[in-house]
């Protein structure tokens, strides 16, 4: 722990006892996130401040008996520090992306009328760091309604891999944004499985009159690492990508990235259905190629000429 | 860490709220314990701790009352977090917001915001919820340096792997602001090499970004929007026009969901108009439904299509 990580927490652990009258070892430990062990470290720590001139004194005295803390004397530092300008921008740019989510409650702007006040100038810079959330309203207070009432949802759910619109009942458990993207989890009754739907891709939404029944080993997804899951039964598909094509590093999940020189680059996406692959493989053209597996590349060239008789007559 | 010196910046931060008067650095030497008796030694240790102190935030003064040797304070009014209340709706709501950041330096902020807040007498634990939880990253390793850059307003150089280059480019850039849009993080500001507005992306940026201004430099137009200025990439966003498709019967749902004006042309086909902006996008876009889409109108779009397709074949 860093010495500074520490003084943090001893300028915070005063006034937190103080505005609660007196907290027990326990509550605090929980409270910081650390050891009771080490809260009594930081107690005795606090203890021990003495100034020795102009005359020496103790400013600060407290006690812990019987696991109860009680902060009698601490003059200097009965309130907390002020935020700085990181904590203020954590919080605000958090607060006023919550605000983008529809029937969000008036709670969220009194919040940020407060902490503005609150932080004074160290608000300001809070203003130069934005997130936009791709929210879809309309959709998502539709969806939020059959997640509260606990009722089946009916969609048309656009694929996009298979280019297809496809209807299937769905019960609700979720509704999340990661990434600025909304989605919804629930138990597709179609696939019997948990999946994440990503609302601007629900074409069209029904609330049946009928319950939800989410199976107990539903279990929601960990987001922790994030949301692609690669699975045994990937297939693995190697493009080599000229300057103009790299931007497919950044916008799909990569096994692994090869620089090749020159601003031309080799990824190995996996995926489950190719057939999203063979789509992005037809939109790149000139820009990027795939080169294993060969039978894959085969059919993107069999597409593409189809395509272009099309244009013959 | 070691426990004395955390010691003595707590003892230093006690004693430099405690006083009125500025206290010149002697004075803090006698009154606070764990200084080393060595005038270079006590210096360089003092330097350090004035240093610590400021990057905590703690707002330690520098003057002198009347013609007295200079010396520190620290004001209780510019220390003090200031009273404030909140309903419990609205503290359920803050610890959502504190959940927001994930994977992020921002996380790290939010939970010490969080920190100070209950030590003011917030609590925060109640559950709220909206029916929904926002989660944001912001693990890009040039994240935080930018965001230092954006804070401080000083200028910046890193280099650049921009789509379309051969190699990276180095690049000098006043940076107004950070945006995520679409889960991608992006830095705007005015480009120096290039003497305009420009956007980049983080992800795009290679190695290490490094601030090559002083602190205060970088003077954010009045009135600029972020987004917008993300949105539009830096460039005036390009005319839009009309183009007419076929679209087969039964497929290209994909293109359906945002075409205008779809009809039956014959069993096999419909008709349908795209607006878009520009050429190259829309036919690399269009080339990606293969033989479920033919486009009638314009020509310089059938022409785009046709070279992309002659280019997949080859």
């Amino acid at each position: 722990m860093s010495s500074s990580e520490r003084l943090r927490r001893l300028l915070a652990l005063v006034p937190y006892v103080i505005n609660r009258s007196s907290v027990s070892v326990e509550e605090a430990a929980a409270a910081f996130g650390v050891t009771e062990k080490q809260i009594i470290d930081d107690l005795n720590l606090l203890w021990c401040v003495e100034l020795r001139a102009p005359d020496p004194y103790c400013p600060i005295d407290l006690s812990y008996e019987g696991g109860e803390i009680v902060v009698c004397e601490a003059e200097s530092i009965s309130r907390p520090l002020r935020l700085d300008v990181d904590e203020a921008a954590a919080l605000l740019v958090a607060l006023r992306t919550i605000a983008e989510i529809p029937e969000h409650g008036d709670a969220v702007s009194r919040v940020i009328a407060k902490l503005e006040e609150a932080a004074g100038a160290a608000a300001r810079p809070s203003s130069q760091v934005a997130v936009e959330l791709d929210v879809h309203p309309d959709v998502l207070v539709q969806v939020r309604s059959g997640l509260d009432q606990g009722r089946r949802l009916r969609m048309t759910y656009y694929v996009p891999g298979r280019d297809e619109n496809t209807v299937r009942d769905v019960d609700p458990m979720r509704l999340l944004i990661v990434d600025g993207w909304s989605y919804l989890e629930g138990w597709c009754r179609r696939a019997e499985a948990v999946r994440l739907f990503r609302l601007d891709r629900i074409v069209d939404l029904q609330v049946l009159d009928v319950p939800s029944s989410i199976p107990e080993e539903a279990e929601p997804l960990d987001l922790d690492d994030g949301l692609f899951r690669p699975s045994p039964e990937d297939v693995r598909v190697t493009f080599e990508l000229s300057p103009a094509g790299r931007w497919v590093a950044d916008h799909y999940p990569c096994e692994s990235v090869t620089e090749l020189g020159e601003g031309r680059v080799r990824v190995v996406l996996r995926t489950r259905d190719v057939r999203w692959v063979r789509r992005l493989a037809l939109r790149l053209a000139g820009s990027g190629r795939i080169t294993e597996p060969a039978d894959l590349a085969a059919h993107v060239r069999e597409d593409a000429a189809r395509a272009l008789k099309l244009y013959d007559a | 860490m070691s426990r004395r010196k955390t010691e003595r910046l707590l003892n230093l931060v006690v004693c430099l709220l405690a006083t009125r008067r500025y206290l010149t650095a002697e004075q803090i030497r006698q009154a606070v314990p764990g200084y080393p008796g060595g005038d270079e030694a006590f210096k360089r240790m003092f330097e350090r701790d004035k240093e610590e102190l400021r990057e905590l935030g703690i707002p330690l003064e520098m003057g002198s009352d009347g013609d007295e040797e200079a010396g520190y304070r620290i004001q209780r009014q510019a220390y003090e977090l200031p009273e404030i209340q909140l309903t419990p709706d609205e503290a359920a709501v803050l610890g959502l917001a504190a959940r927001v950041w994930h994977r992020a330096s921002l996380a790290e902020a939010a939970s010490g915001a969080l920190l100070k807040l209950r030590a003011a007498g917030i609590d925060t634990d109640e559950a709220a919820s909206l029916g929904v939880e926002p989660r944001v990253g912001a693990d890009e390793p040039a994240f935080p340096a930018l965001w230092r850059a954006v804070r401080d307003r000083r200028s910046v150089t890193f280099e650049y792997q921009g789509v379309g280059r051969s190699g990276p480019q180095r690049r000098h850039l006043e940076p107004w602001g950070v945006v995520s849009r679409r889960g991608r993080w992006y830095v705007a500001g005015h480009d120096r090499d290039r003497g305009e507005t420009r956007v980049f992306r983080l992800s795009r940026i290679r190695g290490e970004v490094v601030a090559d201004g002083p602190a205060g430099a970088v003077t954010v137009p009045e009135g600029v929007d972020l987004r917008e200025v993300v949105t539009s990439m830096g460039g005036p966003a390009p005319a839009r026009r009309t183009a007419t498709v076929r679209l087969r019967r039964g497929a290209a749902d994909g293109i359906r969901r945002w075409a205008a004006n779809i009809r039956r042309d014959d069993d096999e086909w419909d008709l349908a108009e795209l607006t878009f902006a520009e050429v190259e996008r829309l036919a690399d876009y269009l080339a990606g439904f293969a033989d479920d889409v033919v486009v009638v109108d314009p020509p310089d779009i059938r022409d785009a299509m046709i070279q992309h397709l002659k280019a997949v074949c080859q």
